[in-house]
């Protein structure tokens, strides 16, 4: 939250339509991302009631649970869910790309593509990850065995769930937070939670504005809730009577088409509301560094697709070492994520300028050919002064980095007022004259950025077998245990 | 129902206009600490008003809905938990928790017909007493305790038990939301302890006016939830201290609900009629979205907030950043340049100047820098990003 995005947030309700906070889309788009919308039991941790799933628009896959009470028919569902995020993963891994070796000669790949997928919200999220969970560990032989696609599939969902926790992976998606990476809107971001409220600021039907649409999304009947908790309302009237008379039925065709066509008719609302959004977010400019990060996403990809066959299921809570290296990747990436995003988008750029930790103005002079003599070999030191009405809180000698191109390169001299005075120091060539055009010329606008993306490196950490004693030492190999192969799934 | 206790200070029951008092339960206490400051909110819990059916009245029916779902598991839970004397969770927290639970007698005090919840009061009461003074191991299931509200006296109805263990009780909540490898939804786990720490501060308060020192109640809680996916119970100990401090601070702080009724228009009554709508915007409130998840009048002040334009309906963070400026149309004058501000406001107003011009710079070049002139080296010839980058 900045002032920013705060006076984002009062223009909305000044105009009664959300207000960009970006320029540029900050997440990548598959051609064919796997949008999903599943709904569960109200009351219970993880018990599928219902997904809406599909990679196209017009012809989404509906599963239902007719009883989500009943063991069966969830291990079904889970198979058919099973089956269709797996031929997601197949189908949208593309070519395999040879990379050089690694500095150990290792041989690296990449795959062109990786599955994407969308949902949402958070809470579709956290249920991928208590499916996921509930899933991973179960036997496909033995008493208990379930079909082989089932736990494949809650190995999947957990690595998913692991990638929407790293700043900007685009793997899965959540379409209220990146929307609202993109829009303010006129209410608070609890109403924001709500992907119809969230849609009706941003893009409202014909004739209404935010608050109208806004207004209209809070009323579960005309637009129930995008999961994946159900409308109460619902619950009551519609679902429990459907679910009852499939009992009394004992699971008759006619029966279970009921509770289907009632799933359906909370589902499909949200769907074309999620193929909307993406619309939107499509119709945005990519940003630059979109590639970069989708390629890291795809390297993980490709890392857990090759291995997958040789790994067990990820572990229920991380070893020492796994912890250490997941908080050090995440925080990595955080900061690494909000310096490209800078970057990439003169808005979010604004809250670097606004909180001083950047600057922009106009070139009022400059000295591109300016030689520092002091040393033994003169070196290239520019100078440049630039006129800003920003309010700098950087010291003299900061250094700091142009917003257009973070090869260049240079340290605050003086702040007198308004004017810095720059020196470059490198980004220019390696001559003793700057590469043509690389200087800003006197009359251009220019941002300076204290903030790099690449500030610190990876830490080593130890193999896991190497894990010290202060850690509790090696953690034991993974057993699959009965245990978790007949934990109840109630 | 009877009246509220003779030893209020100052009876606010008339403000109910001769509806029937709604009993505190956790949720609204520990919900009236989240939002100390709300006038409105204070008077008609002081009074005891059934804010549901004021707000439905009002045309702004609260969304507290449940799931029948939800209350079905959540019922099935707590009676497999409560089952024969509690038997599964005396042997839950002796197996689990490792603790010498000896023998122990179990108390229902759930209201039987109609009694006064005075009378109910006075039981547990007496049945605490009884087990403070003989230190035996006991459940007490139901407990009505009492705590002081806003110079109010409320009753507590927890669906919570209190248990004596080595002479010290302890409350155990039961609750339905599952713990997935040791690890539940911390907004939910935030909620429990906040509402633990209330019955804790009751039960202190009960204590201490039997003469015996509050500390035998316990800070240390337990929560008995479903383990990972299944109905199993697990039992986990937590320590509300910190949230006791927010209770006993927020609580004292609360603005005390008798001055603000005192203030209040003569004859003024929350009774269910026309005259209801003026009534309650009589009295101020301080919304806030945080409101929509706790209290019952939260869709009619929000509606009430928006007409007036208050930056508080866009939540406290987005005021907090506009230094306080409580008006949206006072803080986008601010930001244009057409207000003059007043001494205090001089910061924000600045911020706010600075954040305008920002965004009209970016928003009125970003469509055609990104034609022009790549924002960024990476759409420029990657050579020549790489040049860049070898110098530096």
């Amino acid at each position: 939250m900045s002032t920013l995005t705060a006076l984002a947030q009062l223009e909305a309700l000044a105009t009664g339509r959300a207000q960009p906070v970006a320029t540029v889309r900050h997440c990548h788009l598959s051609e064919k991302p796997l949008v999903m919308i599943p709904l569960k039991l109200a009351g219970e941790a993880a018990a599928p009631l219902a997904t809406m799933l599909g990679t196209d628009r017009d012809a989404p896959e509906l599963l239902v649970v007719p009883q989500p009470r009943n063991r069966d028919l969830r291990f079904a569902y889970a198979a058919e869910l099973a089956k269709a995020v797996l031929a997601h993963v197949e189908a949208e891994r593309g070519a395999t790309e040879t990379l050089e070796p690694s500095k150990d000669g290792e041989e690296r790949f990449r795959y062109e593509r990786a599955p994407q997928i969308v949902v949402p919200n958070r809470g579709g999220v956290g249920f991928l990850r208590l499916l996921g969970r509930s899933t991973r560990f179960r036997s496909t032989e033995g008493p208990w065995a379930v079909d082989p696609a089932v736990p494949m599939l809650g190995r999947w969902l957990t690595w998913y769930a692991d990638r929407n926790d790293r700043p900007g992976s685009s793997l899965l998606l959540t379409l209220t937070e990146t929307l609202r990476l993109h829009w303010a809107t006129g209410q608070s971001s609890l109403e924001d939670g709500n992907l119809g409220a969230l849609m009706g600021w941003i893009d409202p039907p014909d004739g209404m504005d935010g608050p109208s649409a806004a207004a209209r999304a809070e009323d579960p009947v005309a637009c129930p809730p995008a999961g994946p908790t159900t409308d109460p309302t619902f619950d009551n009237e519609v679902l429990a009577p459907a679910i009852a008379a499939y009992d009394e039925s004992g699971g008759a065709p006619r029966a279970e088409e009921r509770v289907r066509a009632a799933v359906a008719s909370q589902l499909r609302p949200t769907w074309d509301l999620a193929w909307r959004a993406l619309d939107l977010l499509r119709a945005l400019p990519e940003g630059a560094s979109v590639p970069r990060r989708w390629e890291r996403d795809r390297d993980s990809f490709t890392y857990f697709h090759r291995e997958f066959a040789e790994n067990p299921p990820q572990a229920k809570l991380d070893d020492a070492v796994r912890a250490a290296r997941r908080l050090h990747d995440l925080e990595r990436s955080q900061e690494s994520y909000e310096a490209q995003r800078a970057f990439d988008d003169p808005l979010v750029m604004a809250e670097q300028r606004l909180a001083g930790q950047a600057f922009g103005g106009v070139v009022t002079a400059a000295d591109p050919t300016r030689l520092d003599e002091s040393g033994k070999r003169p070196k290239l030191r520019p100078h440049l002064w630039i006129r800003t009405e920003d309010p700098v809180r950087l010291d003299e000698g900061a250094t700091v980095v142009n917003a257009a191109r973070p090869g260049l390169k240079g340290r605050i001299v003086e702040i007198d007022g308004g004017d810095v005075l720059l020196e470059l120091t490198g980004g220019m060539g390696r001559k003793l004259t700057p590469e043509a055009g690389v200087v800003p010329e006197p009359g251009l606008e220019v941002v300076f950025t204290s903030r790099t993306s690449d500030s610190w490196g990876a830490a080593k950490f130890p193999e896991r077998d190497d894990t010290p004693w202060t850690h509790g030492g090696p953690p034991a190999e993974y057993e699959p245990a009965d245990e978790d192969a007949t934990e109840v799934w109630s | 129902m009877s009246r509220d206790d003779e030893h209020t200070a100052t009876d606010l029951s008339h403000l109910r206009g001769g509806e029937a008092p709604r009993n505190h339960d956790a949720r609204t206490i520990a919900a009236l600490t989240a939002n100390p400051g709300c006038a409105r909110r204070g008077v008609m819990d002081a009074a005891a008003v059934d804010k549901d059916a004021v707000a439905r009245h009002l045309g702004f029916g609260a969304p507290f809905g449940q799931s029948q779902f939800a209350i079905t598991r959540g019922n099935a839970f707590e009676a497999q938990v409560k089952a024969d004397g509690c038997a599964e969770l005396l042997a839950l927290l002796r197996d689990r928790l490792g603790l010498d639970v000896p023998e122990v007698a179990y108390d229902d005090l759930e209201s039987v017909g109609t009694e006064s919840r005075e009378v109910r009061h006075a039981r547990t009461r007496h049945l605490m007493a009884r087990a403070l003074e003989t230190g035996a191991g006991t459940l007490f299931d139901h407990p009505l305790l009492r705590l002081d509200i806003a110079g109010q006296r409320a009753y507590l109805e927890p669906d919570v038990i209190a248990f004596q263990l080595g002479g010290r009780f302890h409350v155990v909540e039961v609750k339905s939301f599952a713990v997935v490898d040791g690890q539940a939804e911390p907004e939910q786990v935030a909620a429990a302890a906040r509402q633990s720490a209330v019955y804790v501060l009751a039960l202190r308060e009960l204590v201490e006016g039997l003469g015996h020192d509050p500390e035998r109640v316990s800070h240390e809680v337990f929560l008995v939830c479903p383990e990972n996916f299944s109905n199993r119970p697990t039992a986990t100990p937590l320590d509300v201290r910190p949230q006791l401090a927010v209770v006993k601070r927020q609580l004292a702080r609360l603005t005390r609900a008798e001055d603000i009724a005192r203030r209040l228009p003569e004859g003024l009554t929350f009774a269910l009629d026309e005259g209801l709508p003026e009534a309650v915007r009589a009295v101020e409130a301080r919304y806030a979205p945080e409101c929509m998840a706790s209290c019952e009048m939260a869709l009619f002040c929000r509606d009430e907030a928006r007409a007036c334009g208050a930056t508080g309906t866009l939540g406290r963070n987005v005021r907090d950043e506009l230094g306080g400026v409580d008006s949206v149309v006072t803080a986008l004058e601010l930001a244009r340049g057409v207000r003059e501000p007043s001494e205090d406001m001089a910061e924000t107003a600045e911020q706010l100047r600075i954040a305008a011009r920002l965004r009209r710079e970016a928003l009125g070049s970003g469509g055609e820098r990104s034609a022009e002139q790549p924002l960024v080296g990476a759409q420029a010839p990657r050579g020549a990003t790489d040049v860049l980058e070898r110098t530096a």
